[in-house]
């Protein structure tokens, strides 16, 4: 029998029919919903690629059962632009060159988001870097993506919008 | 992965109710269980979610001073809990050395503790294991054993514990709840893990069914707020596990300690905690030649269960330089790399900022 479950991904309600229980979160995004800007790279949560945000905290979306989450609501990479208008820590990576290739790149935007709204980043790049240490850059921009998040954090810090 | 029937059940008696199926497992955060099932080291047939049982996800402040922590209470939280970080500071500081954010926003009290072994060989089901399939011997013996113990091992298995939340919990006397089809029953955290011998490879002592529901500090373990640190030396300063790690606590009275309070983690198929060890350092000042003994006492029979007996020596170090800091102060806020032995700050090296 298959699994019902609800997702707000982005805002939005998703209603899923799981066939297989074992799909996860990662699965069930980018396969059912079709949200591929999530990525998949090692799928053993070493990599920090399919990081999301539950309920507003940053987790591994690869280990976890989608029928966990049931109810919950998900912010992926797609969420965050306004239209045209990209999002303070979308803009700060851009600005930082905060990537190369790109394919880290969302896991490590929603990961930075996530920190964020922790309240812990300060601006010490050394708590930073320790904070983001779950997403792996095999490019190698990790200056600039500790850049970013200093950026980001007081852009948003001015603009509360980490109350949003 | 292996298929499942995939349970969520209400209440804490359905979801014990439903362990008693063959091959049944409980998932709480999951960031172990599903890792092992995807490389088939875990092939559990029915999932029991027990991550939204209600009441497991607390953490409180009791009468007699104790604090009692839900089994679902993920790592994450309780690390960033002002009052639990203020009274329990090298539990925070164990907490925030392990893993990734990601994974500490998920990870569970419970599950923190029921985690199994990151042998190597143990995660490859082409490898001998005993642990993983009991009588088909230990890869690890001959193999690549610097994540092995070096105490208290057998031949049987030479693997170690991984946590590090476990450490300080085993200092400061930590007590399990447990709920089961018998009922429920505490169990001091040194019974929760058990050393291999000579005929079996150890694990933890919950019998089938048995799930972790919380776990209390007693009123006592409050004292060691103002003197206690937690070191882990490991291949990068970051998300890895410990090579060794140390808790050290200590209750100062005036210049002299009181009573210390001391643990390992990477040595051993438990956290690695000797009476003979404090027993030292009560009534001691905490010079070079008390905290050199303590080191000496809690290394006692230790011996390489492979090309690892240089971890002998880094413990041995890092039981001294855990036991100078704790004696200088807990650091007044968490180090920005906590646990680590590297920091740009010298007030967290014990040393004066004008240095």
């Amino acid at each position: 029998m298959p699994l019902s479950i609800s997702l707000i991904v982005n805002g939005e309600q998703k209603d899923i029919a799981l066939e297989d229980p074992r799909a996860t979160l990662l699965d069930v995004l980018r396969d059912r919903i079709g949200l591929t800007g999530t990525k998949k790279g090692c799928d053993r949560g070493q990599c920090g690629a399919c990081t999301v945000l539950i309920d507003g905290r940053r987790i591994n979306s690869c280990l976890s059962l989608a029928a966990s989450q049931d109810g919950a609501e998900i912010t992926t990479i797609e969420g965050l632009a306004a239209g045209d208008d990209l999002h303070p820590v979308q803009a700060a990576f851009i600005e930082t060159d905060g990537f190369q290739c790109g394919y880290c790149t969302p896991g490590q935007i929603m990961s930075a988001l996530g920190l964020i709204r922790e309240g812990i980043a300060d601006d010490d790049p050394e708590r930073i870097r320790e904070a983001m240490s779950g997403n792996i850059c095999r490019c190698a921009a990790y200056q600039g993506i500790t850049e970013a998040v200093i950026k980001a954090n007081a852009r948003m810090r001015d603009t509360q919008e980490s109350q949003s | 992965m292996n298929l499942f029937e995939y349970l969520r059940p209400a209440s804490l008696d359905e979801a014990i109710a439903a362990a008693r199926a063959p091959g049944a497992t409980y998932l709480a955060g999951g960031t172990n269980l599903l890792d092992l099932m995807k490389i088939g080291v875990q092939t559990p047939r029915t999932i029991i979610d027990i991550s939204r049982l209600p009441g497991l996800d607390r953490i409180e402040r009791l009468a007699d001073g104790a604090t009692r922590v839900g089994a679902m209470v993920r790592n994450a939280d309780l690390a960033r809990d002002a009052d639990f970080a203020a009274n329990y500071p090298a539990v925070a500081e164990a907490l925030l050395s392990g893993a990734s954010a990601q994974l500490r926003n998920a990870a569970s009290l419970g599950g923190n503790l029921m985690q199994q072994t990151r042998c190597s060989y143990f995660q490859d089901p082409h490898s001998a294991c005993n642990r993983r399939e009991p009588g088909s011997g230990c890869a690890a013996l001959d193999g690549e054993t610097r994540n092995h113990a070096v105490i208290g091992w057998s031949d049987q298995c030479i693997a170690t514990h991984p946590s590090d939340f476990c450490v300080p919990l085993a200092a400061l006397g930590a007590v399990v709840e447990v709920a089961g089809p018998g009922g429920t029953r505490d169990l001091p955290i040194a019974q929760l893990h058990m050393l291999p011998d000579a005929t079996s490879p150890g694990g933890t002592t919950l019998a089938p069914g048995e799930m972790i529901t919380g776990l209390r500090l007693p009123p006592e373990a409050a004292a060691f707020r103002d003197n206690a640190r937690y070191l882990k030396l490991r291949e990068r300063t970051s998300f890895a596990f410990a090579v060794v790690s140390v808790a050290a606590m200590l209750r100062m009275e005036g210049d002299v300690i009181a009573e210390a309070r001391l643990a390992l983690g990477g040595v051993a198929a438990q956290p690695w905690r000797r009476a003979e060890a404090e027993a030292v350092l009560a009534g001691a000042k905490p010079g070079d030649d008390a905290i050199a003994a303590a080191a000496e006492a809690l290394m006692a029979g230790a011996r390489p269960s492979g090309d690892n007996a240089h971890k002998i020596t880094l413990a041995k170090r890092l039981i001294q330089k855990a036991l100078h800091l704790a004696a200088a102060g807990t650091p007044a806020v968490m180090p920005a790399l906590p646990a680590s032995v590297f920091t740009s700050e010298p007030a967290e090296r014990g040393e004066p900022a004008d240095v």
